[in-house]
Formats: C-alpha cells, sequence, structure tokens
C-alpha cells in the first residue's frame, strides 16, 4: 500500500501547494512537483513485504511492486518530458499543476488496478485510470482537434468499460464469487463463462488497443497533446498489458483452450492491420499509434506460453517497450515544442542540423523495430521465444514477417532524417534541461535494459515466484 | 582480455575514439590506427591458431565462455577453428583496405567511419560466436549499418538499394530466427537441457523431422546474403549503388557471412536435412552460378557486372558446400577467401576509375592502361586471377571445388557439376571482353586522355589487398591442409 499512500500524500501536498501560490510562481510547482515525484519513484525501489488488504481486494507482491517501480519511471519520463510544454503554454491558462494532478490519479488507478484480488477493486482501478486521461486528452482546449479526440476517448472508452462490466456480470453468474482467487477454481467452460470473457477481454482489448477495437488509437494520439499520447501508449497500455497477462495466467486458466485460440487470431490481426496502416502515415503521432498497436500484437505472442517464460517475456517487453516508445515520443514532442512540425516530410535532413535528436530517435525506432544491441531486440526475441516453446512456429513465422514490415516503415523516418539533405532543414535548437533529462533517461532504458541481462533474470524470479 | 573478444573490443574502442575526432584526417587517422591493430591482432591469430593446433586437437580453440542469459542458457561463447581464423583475417586486411579506399571521403567521414567499423564490429563478432544467439545479434549489427552507409554514402537510386538490400536481409534474418528457435527448442532431444551452444548442439541428434522442417528456414536465412538465387537480387542493386569502400566489405566480407553461417550452423546442426534438401538447393545454386554468369556478360555498368560476377562465384561457393565433400568443402573456403579479396580489389579498382573518369560504362571507357598504368595492371591481374588462372588463388579455389565435385559419381550430380563447370567460360568471356575494352581498347574519351595518376594510399590499398591472393595462390598447400583439418569435424557428423 506504501506506493498508493504515497502517492495519495504527493497528490495532496500538491494541491495545498498550489493553494498557496500566487501565479508567476506555477511553474516552480512543476518542478517541486517532479523533485516529488521523483523522491517518490525513489522510495518505490525499497523493498516491501507481499501482503492482503480489505478481505484479499487488494494484494501486493514482487511482481507488482517491479512493475509500479516501472510505471513510476515511465511517469516520471513523461513529467519531465512534458515540463517545458506545461511552463511554456499551460501555465498561462492558469491549469499547469492540474495536469499533473489528473496524471498522477490515473497512475494511481492503475496501481490499484493491477493490485486488485477482485473484479470490483479492478473496474474501480481501471475507472480511475481511464476518466482522467479523457480531460488530458482534451486539455489544449484552444485546438479543436484536442477536444474532439477528448470526446472520442470517452465515448470509446466508456463503451469499452461498460462491455468489460457486463463480461465480470457473467463471469460473476458463472462463478458465483468476484474474488479472483475463487474464480480461479470455480470457473468452468460453459457458454456463458466463454460470453462473459469475450466481453471482458474486449473491454480491456479496447485499453491495449488490440484489433478489432483499435480505431479510436490514431485519431485520439493525433489529438491529444504529445506527452499524453505518449501516457496512453506506453503506461496506459503497458497496465492493461500486465493485468490482461495476470488475469490470463491465473484467475482466467480454466478457460485456457478458449482463450488461446482468441489471442492467437487478435495477435496476427492486430501485428497485421498496425503494420498497413503504420506503411502510409506521414503524421508522427499517428505513425506511433499505428506503431503502438503492431507492438501490441507483438506482445500477446508471450502470452500463449501460460508459464513463467511467458509471464516474464510479457512484463520485460512492456518495460523495454516503455523505454523504446518514450524515447521515440520524447524526440517528437521536443520537436513539435519548438517548431510545431509534426510530419514526417518535415525531418528531412534532420541529422544535419540537429544530430543528437536524430539519433536518439534511430536508437528509438530501431529499439522498436528490434534491431540488436538495442533492448527491443530481446523483448522481441524473447516474445518469440514463449510462443515458440509451445510450438507455435507459424504464428512466430507471421510475427517475424511482420517485424520486416515493420522495419520498412521505421526506415522510412529514419531515411527522412538521415538520407535525405534539405535546405529548410529544422534548424539547431537546444533542449531545456528537463527535457533532456527525460530524453537521456529513456535512452539509457534504451540501451542498457537489453545488454543487461541481470533486469531479465530479475524478471524471471518474480514471475516464477508469482506462479507458484 | 582473452584474444578473440578482442576483436570485437577494438573496433567498438575505435568508434568511441572516434566519437570525439575533429575533422577528416583526425578520423582516418584514427580508424586506420584501430583497424591496423585489428590486423595485427587478425594476422596474430593465424599464428597462435597454427601453434595451438599442433597441442589441442578440439574442434574449436581459444574457446571462452561467459553466461549472459541464465535463463535461457545463452552464453557469449566464442572459438575459432583455421576456417573462421582465415575469415576474420579475410575482414581484417578488407576493412583496411577499404579505409585507404575511403581516404579522401569528404561527406560526413566521421559517420561514414563509425558505421563501417560498426558493421565490422558485427562481422568479426559473427566470425568468433559459438553461440547462436550472440552469433545472431552480430549478424544483425552486421547487416543493418548497410542501409546507412548505401543511403547516406551512395551513389544513383541509393534509397531504394539500401530499403531493398535492408528488407531482403533482414527478412532473411526473421527466417533464420524461426530456424533457431527450431533448432533451440529441439536442442534437449537427448535429455539435455535446452542450448544455443553449436558444439552442445552438435552432440544432439534432432528428430529428423525437426531437421527437415527447420533446414530450409536456416539455411535460406543464411544463403539470402550469399546471393542463393532467386534470392539474390538485392545484390546487384545494392553493389552498384554503395560507395566504394562498402561495395568492397560488403562484397568482400559480409557476403562470406552467408556460406559460413550455412556451413557451420545449418549443416552442422542440421545434418540429416542437409542430406535430404541438397538436392533442391544445388539445382538452386547450379542456376544461381551460370545465370550470374550469364547476366555478367550482359551488363553495360562495371559494377553490375562485378556484382553478377559475384553472385555466379558465390552461388559456386554454395554449391560446393552442398557436395558434402571434404575437397569440395575446402574448396568452398578457399573460394570464399579468394572471391572476398578479388571482389574488393575489383570494387576499389572500379572506384578508381569511377572516381576520375565519372563514368562506369564499358562503351564510354578505353585505353585506361596506357593513362593509369598501374590502376591497369592491377585490373588485369585481378581479371586474371578470378577467371581462375593458375598461380592465383581462384584457381586453387575452383580446382578443389570441382575435384570435389567429381567425386560424386551419380548422373544427377555429374550433370549439374558439367553444367557448372561451364561457367569457367563464360567467366572468361565477361572478364577477358572487360579487362580488353577498357584496359587495351582505343581510347574512347579524349577527356580521359590526362587522369591523374594513382596516389599512395591508392597503391597501399591494392597492395595489400593483393599479397594474399598471388600468397594463396603460389603456396595452397598450407592453407588447404589447415582448412581440410577443420572441416574433418563437421563432414563426420554427415555421415
Amino acid at each position: 500500500m506504501r506506493f498508493e499512500l504515497g502517492l495519495l500524500l504527493l497528490f495532496l501536498t500538491l494541491l495545498v501547494f498550489e493553494i498557496f501560490t500566487n501565479k508567476k510562481q506555477k511553474g516552480n510547482v512543476i518542478s517541486f512537483a517532479i523533485l516529488l515525484f521523483t523522491i517518490h519513484t525513489a522510495i518505490g525501489f525499497i523493498p516491501l513485504a507481499d501482503g492482503d488488504l480489505f478481505g484479499g481486494m487488494f494484494k501486493t507482491n514482487t511482481l507488482l511492486f517491479y512493475f509500479k517501480n516501472v510505471l513510476n519511471v515511465g511517469v516520471l519520463i513523461v513529467l519531465l518530458q512534458s515540463a517545458d510544454w506545461l511552463k511554456e503554454k499551460i501555465v498561462e491558462q492558469n491549469k499547469a499543476t492540474e495536469f499533473i494532478l489528473l496524471l498522477l490519479s490515473s497512475l494511481l488507478g492503475m496501481y490499484f488496478m493491477i493490485s486488485a484480488g477482485d473484479f470490483l477493486m479492478f473496474y474501480l482501478g481501471l475507472e480511475l485510470a481511464t476518466l482522467p486521461v479523457a480531460a488530458l486528452v482534451a486539455y489544449e482546449t484552444s485546438k479543436r482537434i484536442s477536444a474532439e479526440a477528448g470526446v472520442k476517448y470517452i465515448l470509446s472508452s466508456a463503451l469499452a468499460s461498460g462491455t468489460a462490466l457486463f463480461g465480470i456480470s457473467f463471469l460473476y453468474a458463472t462463478a458465483g464469487s468476484l474474488y479472483f482467487d475463487v474464480i480461479a477454481t470455480t470457473l468452468t467452460v460453459s457458454n456463458l463463462s466463454i460470453l462473459g470473457f469475450i466481453l471482458f477481454f474486449s473491454g480491456l482489448a479496447f485499453k491495449i488497443s488490440l484489433a478489432p477495437f483499435h480505431f479510436w488509437t490514431a485519431d485520439v494520439y493525433e489529438g491529444a497533446p504529445i506527452n499524453v499520447a505518449s501516457y496512453l501508449s506506453v503506461i496506459s497500455k503497458g497496465a492493461a498489458v500486465v493485468i490482461l497477462v495476470i488475469l490470463l495466467f491465473t484467475v482466467l486458466k480454466p478457460l485456457l483452450p478458449f482463450w488461446s485460440k482468441i489471442i492467437y487470431i487478435v495477435a496476427i490481426a492486430t501485428m497485421t492491420i498496425g503494420n498497413l496502416f503504420a506503411l502510409r502515415q506521414q503524421n508522427m503521432k499517428r505513425f506511433l499509434a499505428f506503431s503502438s498497436v503492431a507492438q501490441a500484437g507483438f506482445i500477446l505472442l508471450g502470452m500463449l506460453s501460460v508459464d513463467e517464460l511467458g509471464l516474464t517475456t510479457v512484463l520485460f517487453f512492456v518495460t523495454v517497450y516503455i523505454f523504446s516508445n518514450l524515447g521515440a515520443f520524447g524526440v517528437v514532442q521536443a520537436i513539435s515544442e519548438v517548431s510545431g512540425k509534426e510530419n514526417i516530410d518535415d525531418y528531412e535532413g534532420l541529422y544535419r542540423t540537429n544530430p543528437k535528436l536524430s539519433l536518439l530517435l534511430m536508437l528509438a525506432l530501431f529499439s522498436l523495430a528490434g534491431i540488436p544491441p538495442l533492448a527491443g531486440f530481446f523483448g522481441k526475441f524473447f516474445l518469440y521465444a514463449a510462443a515458440a516453446s509451445k510450438g507455435y512456429y507459424v504464428l512466430v513465422f507471421i510475427g517475424v514477417v511482420n517485424a520486416t514490415i515493420s522495419l520498412y516503415y521505421y526506415l522510412l523516418v529514419i531515411r527522412a532524417m538521415f538520407l535525405r539533405k534539405n535546405q529548410d532543414a529544422i534548424p539547431y535548437f537546444n533542449s531545456k534541461l528537463f527535457m533532456k533529462l527525460g530524453l537521456i533517461l529513456a535512452a539509457i532504458g534504451i540501451l542498457v535494459a537489453g545488454m543487461y541481462s541481470p533486469l531479465y533474470e530479475y524478471v524471471y524470479t518474480i514471475s516464477t515466484n508469482f506462479l507458484n | 582480455m582473452d584474444i578473440l573478444t578482442l576483436f570485437v573490443v577494438v573496433p567498438i574502442l575505435t568508434v568511441l575514439v572516434l566519437v570525439f575526432a575533429k575533422g577528416l584526417k583526425q578520423v582516418r587517422i584514427i580508424s586506420l590506427v584501430g583497424m591496423l591493430v585489428q590486423l595485427g591482432m587478425a594476422i596474430n591469430l593465424i599464428f597462435a591458431y597454427l601453434k595451438e593446433r599442433a597441442i589441442n586437437k578440439d574442434i574449436m580453440v581459444f574457446t571462452q565462455d561467459y553466461t549472459w542469459y541464465e535463463s535461457f542458457n545463452i552464453h557469449y561463447a566464442i572459438g575459432v577453428d583455421a576456417i573462421s581464423g582465415v575469415l576474420i583475417a579475410l575482414t581484417a586486411i578488407v576493412v583496411v583496405a577499404g579505409i585507404f579506399i575511403s581516404w579522401k571521403i569528404d561527406d560526413l567521414p566521421k559517420e561514414f567511419f563509425i558505421t563501417l567499423i560498426i558493421l565490422s564490429a558485427g562481422v568479426f563478432g559473427f566470425f568468433i560466436s559459438l553461440d547462436l544467439f550472440t552469433l545472431f545479434v552480430f549478424y544483425e549489427i552486421a547487416v543493418i549499418p548497410m542501409y546507412l552507409l548505401i543511403g547516406i554514402w551512395g551513389s544513383g537510386p541509393k534509397e531504394f538499394s539500401a530499403m531493398k538490400l535492408t528488407l531482403m536481409l533482414m527478412a532473411a534474418s526473421a527466417l533464420l530466427s524461426v530456424g533457431i528457435f527450431g533448432i533451440y527448442f529441439n536442442s534437449n532431444a537427448d535429455g539435455g537441457a535446452l542450448t544455443f551452444n553449436i558444439l552442445e548442439i552438435a552432440q544432439v541428434n534432432i528428430p529428423v523431422a525437426a531437421q527437415n522442417l527447420f533446414f530450409p528456414f536456416v539455411f535460406i536465412g543464411f544463403a539470402v546474403i550469399g546471393a542463393l538465387f532467386p534470392f539474390h537480387t538485392w545484390s546487384p542493386s545494392g553493389h552498384a549503388s554503395a560507395p566504394t569502400a562498402v561495395s568492397m566489405l560488403h562484397a568482400g566480407v559480409l557476403m562470406k557471412l552467408g556460406g559460413y553461417g550455412v556451413f557451420r550452423i545449418a549443416m552442422y546442426l542440421l545434418p540429416q536435412g542437409a542430406i535430404n534438401w541438397t538436392d533442391f538447393f544445388l539445382v538452386l545454386t547450379t542456376i544461381g552460378v551460370i545465370y550470374g554468369a550469364l547476366a555478367a556478360v550482359m551488363q553495360k555498368d562495371l559494377k553490375y557486372i562485378n556484382a553478377y560476377a559475384s553472385v555466379s562465384h558465390l552461388s559456386l561457393v554454395l554449391f560446393a558446400l552442398l557436395m558434402l565433400n571434404k575437397t569440395a568443402w575446402t574448396g568452398a573456403i578457399i573460394q570464399s577467401l579468394s572471391h572476398g579479396l578479388l571482389t574488393a580489389l575489383f570494387f576499389a579498382l572500379i572506384g578508381m576509375v569511377y572516381g576520375r573518369t565519372h563514368t562506369r560504362d564499358i562503351a564510354k571507357l578505353g585505353g585506361i592502361m596506357k593513362i593509369l598504368p598501374f590502376i591497369g595492371s592491377v585490373y588485369v591481374i585481378t581479371g586474371l586471377a578470378y577467371l581462375g588462372l593458375p598461380g592465383f588463388s581462384g584457381f586453387v579455389a575452383e580446382m578443389n571445388i570441382f575435384v570435389g565435385a567429381f567425386e560424386h559419381t551419380d548422373t544427377f550430380r555429374r550433370i549439374l557439376t558439367i553444367i557448372v563447370v561451364s561457367s569457367i567460360v563464360v567467366t572468361a568471356v565477361y572478364i577477358l571482353r572487360m579487362v580488353g575494352k577498357i584496359m587495351m581498347g582505343p581510347l574512347v574519351n579524349e577527356e580521359h586522355a590526362e587522369l591523374p595518376k594513382a596516389t599512395w594510399y591508392e597503391k597501399v590499398g591494392l597492395v595489400l589487398l593483393m599479397i594474399p591472393v598471388v600468397f594463396i595462390g603460389m603456396m595452397p598447400f598450407g592453407l588447404s591442409e589447415m582448412i581440410k583439418e577443420s572441416v574433418t569435424p563437421f563432414l563426420e557428423r554427415l555421415i
């Protein structure tokens, strides 16, 4: 509970602090908030004992601590990358602190969601994680496209939550309980439980933006402020993936013969559709949106091996993916802040004016494409290994073919930055301190997470303990 | 640090120093020093190997093993035998020659040398790896820099060629990864633990069904970079667009990864699959040899001639490997070496001619010998060595291959061998025609009457590549004995 309480304390401190600052000091509130959150993140690494609360509604264990830490680091990077944007654009609208508060309350929701011990707590967490994000998506009220994205997000996510809740009620009807522990033993394969699973899965699939529930992704990412899009694509998606994999491997395991088929088909559909749509995108945000849809498809490969290997590879990939995607979104944000340009064509000749940013974007994209020795390669290779370990060679084959297709569109961006020469390239600029820190953290993650094997081995140990 | 890991560490250090270098002069000196150290280590490795081999009869020597990913049983396992030893030496020579040839590069020189050296680090790592996972990692590290090297510093339709080359090679490595999973998850067939270690997997009898299933994945995965017909199409356009040093390194070294991988992974780990699939792939490689040679006859661009000639000669390497006997395999390795040196020479020479005349069209070139005597003479010698004149490395290689191929008495292989042997004639046609026209023929273009002579760095680069060509040609026995010895344990798996 320390994570939740700590975050709550941070939240209240900021709220009080906000009251006692005048308009000129609002910029400092942001720096202060980031400082507090850094401390919160650091405290998270101090080990904690496992335990249950509220009669088993809330559970914690090493695996969840690990993932909460990953979420913390991710959110920290997002905050660092948004700091300058907040200070320059949002403070004058007098709603900068609210941005951070909304972001943190959504994070709190995710804590509760992944720590849930029954479906009720899960649903509460899910809603708490979703609703603040809808406000964040529509944060740039001056832009119509942002407001439109907000409406799109709130409507489709309300529908998804409703669907998931409907599914949960079916599962409750067959299993006779909302508690995960009880359901795991009483759930049987029946038409009702399968229907319940499908509805529940659809709700979560929306969060992870799996095909065919991905349609909102590109529009919302394009309209939302870039840091909100990156939050949606890594933190929100990552948390949903983790709770899905935990539920599939424990509570819903009785339905394994059924859900493995669903995952199989959805994985192929998501990878392929995400890739094919990403091929033709011109806007970097839409491009990264479809690339993140495709990445979600790869994650499903790991779920097909219902053992510690599968759980490890999924967790590890999500960790790696957070760094890679934040690296890419960070660069897009840094460029967009200075020049307002977001199209792939605008990046032409970028290397000759801004070599460091181009190199970082190249690293991030290569990591997403799965090129060694960057972290993404290890993540993806191990996901394939998890699927292959259960004999899903055909799926692995489809996966690697998709990875090659994805390399094409990642290379398109690299082609624009490195190969093209351009008189009107985005001129050289120097990012601010917070942005630099955010980018450097992401870069370290991309470079180190794969090569440094103890991270993977640690995840492997905690996953093994979790499943036994 | 052990003698082999240094081959990866020295390039990385060179790159790190290069990051802080300023200006072309510093950059090329640092690169040259780094790669000369590498060359020195490679020569030292050959002698150290010969000394070690006298007392150590293991398949691989200088082996080291460090655990990397414990739960997957992934190790950083390294070791060499004669085959990887000579290929490492080849790589070191070609890289140093490539640096000399790129002496005057003007656009983004630092980035060029860094990318080139990262590529070479991938190649060195590939040749020393004894673990499938690390081998795969190094393979991809060697391939990806090609995109930038061709795309940024290339000529002609460089963006298209770079994209085509990268995507085809990465698609091949995607197939390869499926094959690697197939091998890995069957490596406990005898009850042991799952492993990526090549030497350990070689002790396991992988079920024949799995071997038949995964052999084509691994074979094609590697053979695409070895220009297997019909997956060779990336090669001509890629070579034609690449800058000189990159063409040299790519045709000279990178394409050898294919033959080496086929030999070391596909055939060694999946021997039964190899036996069952040889007939099919023999037909493909035979087509490749003939098709490449005939296509070279029809080309007008010097680089395309050489690119198709490479397709032909590297298909010959795969053809020899598929013959599955000692003589042919020895020939295949020597052919890899010989072709690596000769094709690097050719690309270097073409680069020099092109740099002076600004054309690669045969019709627009002529009488170069009189104007550029040094470049011309080396061109002629290279051409003659390429078509297999005794006294040069090409002859030794092809002699071994064809003798090995004729050791089979069945009609099928006889016919294929005869077809392949006929490619020698076609090779002579395009080489002699090309050399005759552009070197000996009358001066075609008056503007070419006054061309700057070869500079010292060009001469050094060429001589560096020429020495081993002549050395292998004159004294082939030491080399072929060394290789024969290393080939033997691999052959034993097949019987």
